[in-house]
């Protein structure tokens, strides 16, 4: 792999795989009574958090410790930022202190890169601005595996608010890249332009949408987006695009349903339909870990160290 | 200072009707003469190197000086070493400064620091409304009386469609342009790059041409109103050009300049070769190759009047940040030739006749300034151009104070060899180590 993650775009179908097939070994060791190897043991990694962040940065942390590996979690309203110190000058000061990753959450697209440029240290995206949210989807790809035991081919549709959405980018990025059959829908106020060129097929109707799907991934829609005029109520919204009991109908009989977290229950996504029986919400949350592990391990060189490799297998 | 005798060059001057092999006189710091085999009668003689270009001064009519206020960016010196540098013996400088030049104050610093460094003229442009906040006019009498050129609010739109009006109506009285910087805010709301496939893969928020000639059609269609004039700055816009040939077409008196940036580069290079280079940020954003072969089919036929570089000097440190927190803009001064002559005149799209109106004929047209021509008793604001020398742009070199460009390492050809300002050499290439003007 390369030095960073610093979204899909970089990574082969070849990469993608190996580290899904990595973090199958990986999820084992989630499942064992002490749930700690030594794979990382005397490395440091920084988790730099711009943004708030419950699950992604607990799931990174985590995945750290079971690794051994020592961390430290900086989040934005404890650092030095509201000093007015740049991103360029704390990622200079953290790299005095060499620590050997660094995952970086930032309201900013674009800001991982800023940062790879001027660190030695490895950077992991945690998901910068409206750009990418690779390991997030990685554990998508992982989940669906899981259940369907193959991405291409699969027809996936994705619903919701595309135009702020990394985890669309990514997932768009990584599922075309493996062969799925991808749809994207949402009301044209918040479809990116041109995002059809990246091989997707873009509807506005939902229902024609998810009509067949294997996959339906629901994407967050965020109350402030009434303000710039791309909705004009929550409510509206639902009736238009909320995935429903019913709408789920028009879908495979063994659909299964994603959400990248945090939900709104009631906007993008009705309750009874989170809760039941296709929804695969929090598996999704249990295989980020292994996910994330995967990636770290991975970016530490894993294949070299092989005996590490044995052990965390 | 001696008589000199130019001789040799090929003389290019379109408002005369000269395209050849020319003597030029220069004479107490005025064009004394221009013709065939001038006789050297006392006068230090320059032999103009073979395949050098001798043309009119170029005038840059849109560049930011960042002074007052913004030394640490760029002052009056260093942006007019940087404008002789580029083949510039005129440039034309932004009210956008701090203060605001809204007032004879402002207008008599600019012109006295001009002074000291005693390279390229400056022509400062005056802002439409005091402190460019759009309510009020400025006085604009009283910036005319004190050496301004044209009125904008350049770095923003003129705010409301009556006070365009207005502007386009009182400017008028003095023969004064109004410069309009083309952006209906609400559709730009916070982009940062231009709308389409790569802002939105990259996740940068979208800034769609319509954005630019929206404004630009309210503006045309004042100008119609009022008969004023209006000159759309930094077009980047395909809507926009067709919008501006239109006006043209009705008889609106309406000008307009393209950069180079926007002629050479598109938005592809917003994640190749470095992804999210804020040196690619700049305001109209790099558009789509459609409107890239725009802009040059509109220097090619006419409709576009003028290339100005919009040199936007910054602090590394103030680009050296996310790109959504990097302010917009790129230096351009020293560039500007090099990619002319790379991109418009040696693929054929324009000529070098061509290349002279726009870089100075339509300058000096448009804001009424002398210059533009090698007519006798003028005064000798020449530039010297070495057409097929290859140049490596270097941006640690460059005079700016600035270092934020995007074509640092680009290989042209096409360069300036010397200029001129009122008889006086100011700059001479220091590659071309045989040159002695």
């Amino acid at each position: 792999m390369k030095k960073d993650l610093l979204g899909i775009a970089d990574l082969s179908g070849e990469e993608i795989y190996r580290i899904l097939d990595t973090a199958d070994a990986m999820r084992e060791i989630g499942e064992r009574p002490i749930k700690k190897v030594p794979t990382l043991r005397g490395k440091t990694i920084v988790n730099l958090f711009y943004e708030p962040s419950t699950r992604t940065r607990t799931s990174f942390e985590i995945a750290e410790k079971r690794l051994s590996a020592d961390t430290l979690n900086i989040a934005v309203a404890s650092s030095s930022v509201q000093k007015g110190e740049t991103l360029a000058d704390t990622a200079m000061n953290l790299e005095a202190m060499a620590p050997d990753m660094i995952v970086l959450r930032h309201a900013c697209s674009g800001a991982c890169h800023l940062l790879a440029r001027i660190c030695r240290s490895r950077i992991i995206n945690a998901g910068d601005g409206m750009h990418e949210h690779p390991t997030q989807a990685l554990l998508d790809a992982f989940t669906i595996r899981q259940h369907k035991q193959r991405l291409a081919g699969l027809k996936i549709a994705i619903v919701g608010d595309l135009l702020h959405s990394r985890v669309l980018r990514s997932n768009v990025l990584l599922l075309t890249k493996l062969g799925a059959e991808v749809c994207v829908c949402g009301p044209p106020t918040l479809v990116p332009p041109g995002i059809e060129r990246l091989g997707v097929r873009v509807s506005i109707a939902v229902d024609e949408a998810v009509a067949g799907a294997d996959v339906i991934m629901m994407l967050r829609i965020q109350q402030e987006r009434m303000r710039g005029a791309f909705v004009p109520s929550l409510r509206e919204y639902f009736h238009v695009f909320g995935m429903t009991a019913e709408r789920v109908k028009r879908a495979k009989p063994d659909v299964i349903i994603m959400h990248p977290g945090p939900m709104n229950r009631g906007v993008e996504i009705a309750s009874d339909v989170a809760d039941g029986p296709y929804s695969v919400i929090l598996e999704q949350v249990a295989n980020g870990v292994a996910v994330r592990m995967a990636v770290l391990y991975l970016l530490a060189g894993g294949v070299e160290e092989g005996s590490h490799a044995e052990a965390a297998a | 200072m001696p008589k000199r005798l130019l001789k040799g060059g090929r003389v290019v001057d379109p408002v005369n009707g000269r395209d050849g092999v020319f003597d030029v006189l220069i004479e107490d710091g005025r064009i004394a003469r221009v013709g065939r085999d001038l006789a050297a009668d006392g006068a230090l003689v320059v032999e103009i190197p073979a395949g050098c270009v001798v043309c009119p001064g170029l005038i840059d009519m849109h560049v930011h000086l960042r002074e007052p206020g913004q030394e640490h960016k760029e002052t009056v010196a260093t942006g007019t070493a940087a404008a002789v540098a580029g083949g510039f013996t005129a440039v034309a400088c932004m009210p956008n400064t701090s203060p605001v030049n809204d007032n004879a104050g402002v207008t008599g610093y600019i012109l006295q620091k001009a002074a000291e460094a005693h390279l390229a003229r400056v022509y400062p442009i005056g802002a439409v409304s005091r402190g460019q906040m759009g309510e009020q006019l400025a006085d604009i009498a009283e910036l005319k009386q004190a050496g301004c050129v044209a009125v904008t609010d350049d770095g923003r739109p003129v705010a409301t469609a009556l006070l365009m009006r207005r502007v386009l109506e009182y400017a008028g009285m003095f023969g004064m342009p109004v410069i309009e910087h083309c952006e209906e805010q609400t559709l730009k709301g916070d982009g940062v790059a231009h709308e389409g496939f790569h802002a939105s893969t990259l996740g940068l928020r979208g800034i769609p041409g319509e954005a630019e000639s929206i404004m630009a059609l309210r503006d045309i269609s004042l100008a119609r109103l009022t008969g004023g004039a209006v000159h759309i700055a930094h077009m980047s816009a395909r809507q926009t050009l067709e919008a501006v040939r239109d006006g043209k077409a009705r008889g609106a008196r309406v000008t307009c300049e393209v950069t180079p940036h926007h002629f050479v580069l598109t938005d592809e290079m917003l994640g190749a070769p470095v992804p999210y280079d804020t040196n690619v940020k700049m305001n109209p954003p790099l558009r789509e190759a459609a409107d890239r072969d725009a802009m040059r089919q509109g220097l090619a036929d006419g409709s576009i009047d003028a290339i100005a570089t919009d040199h936007a000097p910054h602090h590394y440190d103030e680009k050296h940040v996310e790109f959504d927190h990097a302010p917009f803009g790129i230096t351009g001064l020293e560039t500007a030739v090099s990619l002319s002559f790379d991109r418009l005149v040696h693929p054929g799209v324009i000529t070098l006749a061509r290349l002279v109106e726009l870089l100075s004929v339509n300058p000096a047209r448009i804001l009424r300034v002398p210059g533009g021509s090698l007519a006798d008793h003028t005064p000798a604001d020449i530039t010297i151009l070495a057409p097929d020398r290859a140049v490596t742009v270097s941006a640690r070199t460059m005079r700016s104070k600035a270092r934020n460009t995007p074509f640092d390492g680009w290989k042209l050809r096409g360069a300036v060899a010397a200029t001129i300002v009122g008889g006086r050499t100011v700059y001479v290439n220091p590659e071309m180590a045989n040159l002695r003007i």
